[in-house]
C-alpha cells in the first residue's frame, strides 16, 4: 500500500535515515521501532509530507508519490494520529468528526441534526459510545483519540500511521484501542503502530520494522522473533556478544561509601511512574536502564523537582527535600542534566560565560552585582578543566557544537559543587571524541565523591559506566543489577521481561495503589 | 564546492541584514540629522536640539520599561495609562509637599506594575492581555481620581520641568541616568541575567532553578515605575495634570522604540543603546514632517509604516 | 454521562467505555460543564441583576426614554463588538476599530453629499480595506496581531485627520437624506440603529454557528496546527476575520454619524478597549477557540448600564466605568485562565 525504497535523509551533521526500504500492506498491522534517533520520527514525517527525502522512492498505492504537506498526504488518504491528539479541543466532538464537511441543508447552513448523526454513526462503527455534542476535552485521551482515528477512517484513509497512541491511556482504553485496531486490519487498511510498549506490539502486530542510527536491520513477521531477539536488535546488541572492554572511557571501578547520599522513595507521578524507589551512594554511578518510555527521564526529572510527583519522597544526605521544585532540589544539591539539551539545558542565546554562571549567579554576586572576576574565575576554571572549546567565553552557546554546549551544561552545576549529578542522555548527539571525554569527565566526578545517576541508550555506556543499574518499565522498576551482574546480556533481559512486578497494566495504571517493588536498601 | 558557491551570497546577504537589524536604528538617526542639517533652516541649533531631548524624554523613559518587558517575552500595554494615573495622583498629593507627591506617583505605578506582573507570573495570564485590563482599569481610575485638566503650579515642578544644569534640562538628564541606570542593571546585575535567560528559553531557566516569577514581577513593577516617572516628568513640563490625554498611544511609542532598536519581540535580549535611539529617531521623524509643513495625520501614518517595518524586519531574525 | 458500554451489535467485541466510569474524567467533566455554564451565562445573570438593582434605585432608569437612549447608545459599540467576537475567537485581537469608528463617522458624513450609497460604500470599502491589509500582514508575513492592528489605529487615526484638515473640519450629514433616518429614524418607537443592530447580530450568530466559515473560526482559534492538518483554510480565515472587523467598525462609525448627523473626529478612542471588555466578559476566551455572539451583546449591555447607573448617581464621575469596566475584565481572565490552567491539569 505505502512504500519507499532507498529513502535517505540528512541533516546538518546527521544522516538522520540511510537507505530505508520500508513496505506496510493492506490489511497489516506493521510495527515501527527503534530507540531515540534510530529515524522513526524522520521516516514518519517523510510519510506524511512534513519533510522531503533527499533521495529514493515514496510509492503510494503502486504509484510514485511525493507529498509537499501534511494536508496533501491526509488528502490522498494517509491519515496519522499523534500521541497528543491533534484536534480542537474546545469544538464539540461532532464538529472535530466532520470539520470541512458539515453536512449543509438547502440554505448552505450546518444541518446540525444530520452532522450529530453522522458523527454518532462514525464513532458507534468503532465501538465507541459518546454524546458526539459534548466538547472535545470532555472526553478521556483514548476516547478522543478515537475521535481522531474516526475521522481518519471517514476520511477514507488508507494507511492509518500511530505514533505512541498509548502512552497515555488506560488499560481499558488501550484494549479498546487495539479492537479498533484490529477492525482497521479487517477492512484492508495499512496500519504503521509506533510503540515502546513491547507487550503491546505483541499484542496487536503482525509485522515489524526495526531501525537504528537510520537504517533498518531487521524487517518481517512479528511472529518469528521473540523478545530478546527484538531488544537486541534496537539497542545494537547480540546476545552472548561480550562487550570489549575499554569500548568506553570508563573504568568502572569506583568506592562508594555506605550511606546513600539521595534516597528517592516511592515516587508515582500518573501515567507515568508508579512508585520508583532508588537510592544513590557518594562516588557510585547508577545507572537507570530501560527502553525508551520506560519512565527513566521521569524519574530523573521528579528527583530533580522539575515534574511534581503525586507521592513519594526525595532525600539528600539524610534531609527531606521538597518534591516539584527546581529551586529546593538545586539547594540541597540536586543538579540534573536534561534530556532535551537545545529546549530546556542551554539559554541559546547567552553566552558559554553566562551559561555556565546562571545557576550560581546569586552565589557570585554581592547586594544583586554580578562580581565579574569571580565569574570570571570560575569560568575560566570549568572552561580549562572541561576542555570546552568555543572562540571564548563571550562566544554565544547556540553556535557551539553539542558536545561543547553539554560541557557547558556539566560547568553550570558543576559550578554548584552538588552532591548528586542525575545525567539524562549526556552523550546523545555528541561526537566520538567529545563523548569518551564526556565518559571519562563522569568517571572522574565519581571518584571524587560525588552520587551519580546516568541515563543511557547506550548500552556500553550503561554497563560499562554503572556501578549498579536499576531497570525500569513502564514505569517501574523491574530489577537491580549489581556489580558482576551488570552485562549486556542480564540488562537485555530484564528489558525484554513479560509483565514484571509492575506490568503494563498496572504501570499505566499509576498511584500509590499499584504494587510496589521493595528494593532492600543496603 | 558547488554548496560553497551557493552558501556564499545567502550567506553575506544574511550578514548584511543581521548588521542593518542591529545598526540600522543609528543609520536611521545619522541619514534623519544629515537630512535635516541640509534642508532644514535653523535646525543646527542648541535650542531646536533642547527641545528635542525634552520632547524625546518621557518616551524614551517608558521606551527602557518597555525594553525589559520586552526582553522578558512580555509586554507592557498599560505604560500610557500609568502616566496619567501619575500625574493625577501628583495634582492630588501636590497639597503635602512635592516629593510626597512624587514619591506616591511612583508608587502607584510600581503597585500598577505589580499588578501586571502578578497576573502574568502567578496566574499565568498572557502579559498583552493582562497589561491590557490594567491599561483600561488604570486610566479610568486615573481620571476618578482627576475628573478634568488641572494646572499644577507648584514652583518645585516648574523648575524640575523646564530647568536645566550646565544648559542641559532635567528631564533630559533624568533619562540619561535611567538609560544608563537600566543598560547597567541589564549588563551587571543578577536581575538582569536572569531577566534575558528567562526571556530566551522560560523551561531552560525553570530547570535550572532561576526564580522565574519573582523576576517577571520585578519586571513589570520597574517597567511601572519608569512609567510613573515618566508621567511626572510630562506634568512638571506641561505645569498641568491631564489625565485624559497623557499618555494616550505611548505604548505604542514605547513598542515602536523598543523594535526599531533592535530588540526582538521575541525576548532574550535587551538593547538599550537601540532603544534610546529609536526613541530618537522617532522623534526626529516626527519632528522633521513638522519642520517641513507636513501635518500630524502624516505623522501618524509615517509612524505606523515605521513600525510595521521594523516588526517585518525583526520577523526575519526570528525565523532563523 | 460523555460515554457509554458498546452496543451488541458491536463489530469488534471488546468492552468500549474509555474514560467512563473511572471517577476523574466524570468529576472533570461536571465541573466543565458547571464552568462553560458559568461562562456562557455568568454575564446575562450579572446584567439581570444590574437591571433589577437599577430600576429599584432609579425612578428614572426603567423609563421608556432611557431604555431607547440605552439601547441606541449601545448599538454602535455592539456592531464593533460584533467584528471584534470574530477576531477573538480565531485568538486575535483587533486594537483598530476604534480609529476605523471615527473614521467610518467621517468618510461616511463626508460622503452623505453624494447619496447615502456613497456615505455607506465609502466607509465600508475603506475600513474594509484597512481590516484586510492587518489580515494579511498578520495571517500571511505572521506578524503579531496586537502590533499590526496598533499600528493600524494610528494609520487610521492619520487618515482620518488628513481627511477631516487635521480634525479642524467636521463634515455635517443633511438630515432629510435617506442616510440621516438611517440614524434618526423610528420603527415601531424603537431607532433605527437598534433595528439594524439587532439584524446585523442575528446574521453573525448564523454565520458564526451554522456555517462552514464559523466552524473555521473556531477550529483556528482551538487549536491552529490542528486545524490545518484537518484542512482549514487557516490564513484566509484570519483574513476574513479582520476585514470583517474592520467592515463592523467602519459601519458602526457611519451609522453613528448618521445619529449625529454629522462626523465628529474626537469619537472613538478607547473605543477597541470597550469593545475587547464586551466581548471578553460576554463569555469569549481572549485566548481563542471559544465564544459566542449573542455573549458579546450581554457584554455591550453591561457596560452601557453600569455607565448609565453612573450617570444616574450623578456625584459619580463618568471614568468610574472604565474603572469598572477594567476591573470586570481583570476578573474575568484570571477565571478563564483559572478555569483553563484547572483543565489543563485535569
Amino acid at each position: 500500500m505505502l512504500s519507499v525504497t532507498g529513502l535517505t535523509k540528512s541533516f546538518p551533521g546527521v544522516r538522520a535515515l540511510d537507505a530505508v526500504d520500508f513496505t506496510a500492506r493492506a490489511g497489516e498491522v506493521h510495527a515501527l521501532i527503534g530507540e531515540n534517533g534510530a529515524g522513526k520520527s524522520t521516516l514518519i514525517k517523510v510519510l506524511t509530507g512534513v519533510y522531503r527525502p533527499d533521495a529514493g522512492e515514496v510509492a503510494y498505492a503502486e504509484r510514485p508519490a511525493r507529498f509537499a504537506t501534511p494536508l496533501e498526504a491526509q488528502d490522498a488518504g494517509i491519515s496519522t494520529i499523534y500521541q497528543e491528539v491533534n484536534l480542537v479541543p474546545l469544538m464539540s466532538v461532532a464538529r472535530n468528526l466532520l470539520l470541512g464537511r458539515e453536512p449543509r441543508n438547502r440554505l448552505g447552513l450546518i444541518d446540525f441534526r444530520r452532522m450529530h448523526r453522522e458523527a454518532d454513526e462514525a464513532l458507534r462503527d468503532l465501538g465507541v459510545r459518546v454524546d458526539v455534542r459534548r466538547p472535545l476535552r470532555e472526553l478521556g485521551v483514548g476516547a478522543q483519540q478515537m475521535v481522531a482515528l474516526a475521522r481518519a477512517v471517514s476520511v477514507n484513509a488508507r494507511v492509518v500511521i500511530m505514533d505512541e497512541p498509548t502512552s497515555s491511556l488506560e488499560p481499558r482504553e488501550v484494549r479498546t484501542l487495539f479492537g479498533v485496531i484490529r477492525m482497521l486490519r479487517e477492512r484492508g487498511i495499512a496500519v504503521i503502530y509506533v510503540s515502546h510498549r513491547l507487550d503491546e506490539l505483541y499484542a496487536v502486530c503482525d509485522a515489524v520494522t526495526v531501525l537504528r542510527d537510520g537504517k533498518v536491520v531487521h524487517t518481517g513477521p512479528l511472529a518469528d522473533l521473540d523478545r530478546l531477539r527484538l531488544v537486541a536488535l534496537m539497542l545494537g546488541r547480540e546476545i552472548g556478544e561480550v562487550a570489549d572492554e575499554g569500548v568506553t572511557k570508563f573504568t568502572g571501578e569506583h568506592h562508594a561509601e555506605s550511606e546513600p547520599v539521595l534516597r528517592a522513595e516511592r515516587l508515582s507521578v500518573r501515567h507515568r511512574l508508579s512508585g520508583v524507589s532508588l537510592d544513590i551512594r557518594p562516588g557510585e554511578v547508577v545507572g537507570l536502564g530501560g527502553l525508551l518510555g520506560s519512565g527513566r527521564s521521569e524519574t530523573a526529572k521528579a528527583i530533580a523537582g522539575a515534574l511534581p510527583p503525586d507521592s513519594g519522597r526525595v532525600t539528600v544526605a539524610g534531609t527531606s527535600v521538597r518534591t516539584g521544585s527546581t529551586p529546593a532540589a538545586i539547594r540541597a544539591g540536586i543538579s540534573l542534566l536534561p534530556e532535551d539539551r537545545k529546549a530546556e539545558g542551554v539559554v541559546p542565546g547567552l553566552s558559554v560565560r553566562e551559561n555556565i554562571a546562571l545557576a550560581a549567579l546569586p552565589r557570585l554576586s554581592r547586594l544583586g552585582l554580578v562580581d565579574d572576576s569571580r565569574v570570571d574565575a570560575i569560568v575560566d576554571t570549568f572552561m580549562r578543566r572541561l576542555r570546552i572549546k568555543a572562540s571564548g567565553p563571550h562566544q554565544k552557546v547556540g553556535e557551539l557544537s553539542g558536545g561543547n554546549q553539554q560541557k557547558v551544561l556539566l560547568a553550570r552545576w558543576l559550578a554548584m559543587n552538588p552532591k548528586v549529578l542525575l545525567l539524562d542522555e549526556p552523550t546523545r548527539g555528541i561526537d566520538v571524541g567529545a563523548k569518551a571525554e564526556v565518559q571519562k569527565l563522569i568517571d572522574e566526578l565519581a571518584q571524587d565523591g560525588l552520587g551519580v545517576l546516568l541515563i543511557s541508550s547506550d548500552m556500553e555506556e550503561l554497563v560499562e559506566g554503572s556501578d549498579r543499574v536499576v531497570v525500569l518499565k513502564d514505569g517501574a522498576v523491574v530489577e537491580e543489577l549489581t556489580g558482576s551482574a551488570v552485562t549486556p546480556d542480564a540488562l537485555l533481559s530484564a528489558i525484554a521481561t513479560t509483565g514484571g512486578p509492575a506490568g503494563a497494566e498496572a504501570g499505566a495504571a499509576g498511584g500509590p495503589a499499584a504494587p510496589q517493588h521493595l528494593r532492600e536498601t543496603s | 564546492m558547488t554548496d560553497l558557491a551557493l552558501g556564499r551570497p545567502a550567506a553575506d546577504r544574511d550578514h548584511v541584514l543581521r548588521l542593518l537589524q542591529t545598526y540600522g536604528v543609528y543609520l536611521g538617526v545619522a541619514v534623519l540629522l544629515l537630512v535635516n542639517i541640509l534642508f532644514t533652516p535653523h535646525f543646527l541649533s542648541g535650542e531646536n536640539f533642547r527641545t528635542q531631548a525634552v520632547q524625546v524624554a518621557p518616551v524614551l523613559i517608558v521606551a527602557l520599561g518597555m525594553a525589559l518587558a520586552i526582553g522578558s517575552e512580555g509586554v507592557d500595554l498599560s505604560v500610557g495609562s500609568v502616566m496619567a494615573l501619575s500625574t493625577s495622583l501628583i495634582s492630588l498629593y501636590l497639597g503635602y509637599g512635592v516629593w510626597v507627591a512624587l514619591v506616591v506617583a511612583v508608587l502607584g505605578g510600581m503597585a500598577v506594575g505589580a499588578a501586571n506582573g502578578s497576573l502574568v507570573a502567578f496566574i499565568g495570564v498572557q502579559p498583552i492581555v493582562a497589561t491590557l485590563a490594567l491599561m483600561v482599569a488604570g486610566r479610568g481610575l486615573a481620571l476618578v481620581l482627576l475628573p478634568q485638566l488641572k494646572d499644577v503650579r507648584d514652583p518645585n515642578m516648574a523648575s524640575l520641568g523646564s530647568g536645566a544644569l550646565l544648559g542641559i534640562p532635567y528631564p533630559v538628564l533624568i533619562a540619561a541616568a535611567l538609560a544608563l541606570l537600566v543598560a547597567f542593571v541589564v549588563r551587571r546585575t543578577t536581575f538582569g541575567r536572569q531577566l534575558l535567560a528567562i526571556g530566551d528559553s522560560r523551561p531552560a531557566a525553570q530547570l535550572a532553578g532561576l526564580p522565574v516569577r519573582r523576576v517577571l514581577v520585578l519586571v513589570y513593577v520597574a517597567s511601572g515605575a519608569l512609567a510613573a516617572i515618566a508621567g511626572l516628568l510630562a506634568t512638571a513640563r506641561l505645569s498641568a495634570s491631564d489625565p485624559t490625554s497623557l499618555g494616550n498611544l505611548m505604548e505604542l511609542s514605547a513598542i515602536t522604540a523598543v523594535v526599531v532598536g533592535g530588540t526582538p519581540l521575541s525576548g532574550g535580549r535587551v538593547r538599550i543603546g537601540g532603544t534610546v535611539a529609536g526613541a530618537v529617531l522617532i522623534q526626529l521623524l516626527t519632528a522633521t514632517l513638522i519642520k517641513h509643513d507636513l501635518p500630524p495625520s502624516w505623522t501618524q501614518i509615517a509612524q505606523a509604516v515605521v513600525i510595521v517595518l521594523a516588526v517585518y524586519a525583526a520577523r526575519e531574525r526570528s525565523k532563523r | 454521562m460523555t460515554t457509554g458500554t458498546t452496543s451488541p451489535a458491536d463489530p469488534v467485541r471488546t468492552p468500549a467505555h474509555p474514560g467512563a466510569d473511572a471517577p476523574t474524567p466524570d468529576r472533570a467533566a461536571r465541573s466543565e460543564r458547571l464552568s462553560a455554564l458559568a461562562q456562557q451565562h455568568g454575564a446575562l445573570v450579572t446584567l439581570v441583576v444590574a437591571v433589577i438593582v437599577a430600576s429599584l434605585s432609579f425612578d428614572t432608569f426603567l423609563t421608556a426614554d432611557n431604555m431607547e437612549n440605552m439601547a441606541v447608545s449601545s448599538a454602535f459599540l455592539a456592531v464593533v463588538a460584533l467584528g471584534m467576537t470574530f477576531v477573538i475567537v480565531t485568538g486575535g485581537i483587533d486594537l483598530s476599530v476604534g480609529s476605523l469608528f471615527a473614521l467610518g463617522g467621517v468618510l461616511a458624513a463626508w460622503g452623505s453629499r453624494y447619496g447615502t450609497a456613497v456615505a455607506l460604500l465609502l466607509p465600508l470599502a475603506v475600513c474594509g480595506l484597512v481590516g484586510l491589509v492587518n489580515g494579511l500582514l498578520i495571517a500571511r508575513s505572521r506578524l503579531a496581531p496586537f502590533i499590526v492592528t496598533l499600528a493600524a489605529m494610528l494609520g487610521a487615526r492619520g487618515i482620518m485627520l488628513a481627511v477631516t484638515d487635521e480634525g479642524s473640519k467636521t463634515y455635517l450629514v443633511d438630515k432629510d437624506t435617506f442616510f440621516a433616518t438611517l440614524g434618526q429614524g423610528k420603527i415601531l418607537g424603537i431607532g433605527a440603529p437598534v433595528w439594524i443592530t439587532v439584524a446585523l447580530f442575528v446574521a453573525g450568530a448564523v454565520v458564526l454557528r451554522r456555517t462552514r466559515f464559523g466552524q473555521y473560526v473556531y477550529a483556528v482559534g482551538g487549536n491552529e496546527d490542528a486545524a490545518a492538518l484537518m484542512g482549514a483554510p487557516v490564513a484566509r480565515t484570519k483574513i476574513a476575520v479582520y476585514t470583517l472587523s474592520g467592515l463592523c467598525a467602519g459601519l458602526a462609525g457611519a451609522l453613528n454619524a448618521a445619529w449625529l448627523v454629522s462626523g465628529v473626529t474626537i469619537l472613538g478612542s478607547g473605543m477597541e478597549l470597550e469593545a475587547i471588555s464586551a466581548v471578553v466578559i460576554g463569555g469569549t476566551l481572549l485566548t481563542g477557540g471559544f465564544g459566542f455572539i449573542s455573549g458579546s451583546l450581554v457584554g455591550v449591555l453591561l457596560l452601557k448600564v453600569i455607565q448609565n447607573v453612573i450617570n444616574q448617581i450623578g456625584s459619580l464621575d463618568s471614568a468610574y466605568q472604565q474603572v469598572v469596566s477594567g476591573a470586570f475584565l481583570a476578573v474575568v481572565v484570571i477565571a478563564q485562565t483559572w478555569l483553563g490552567r484547572r483543565r489543563r491539569v485535569l
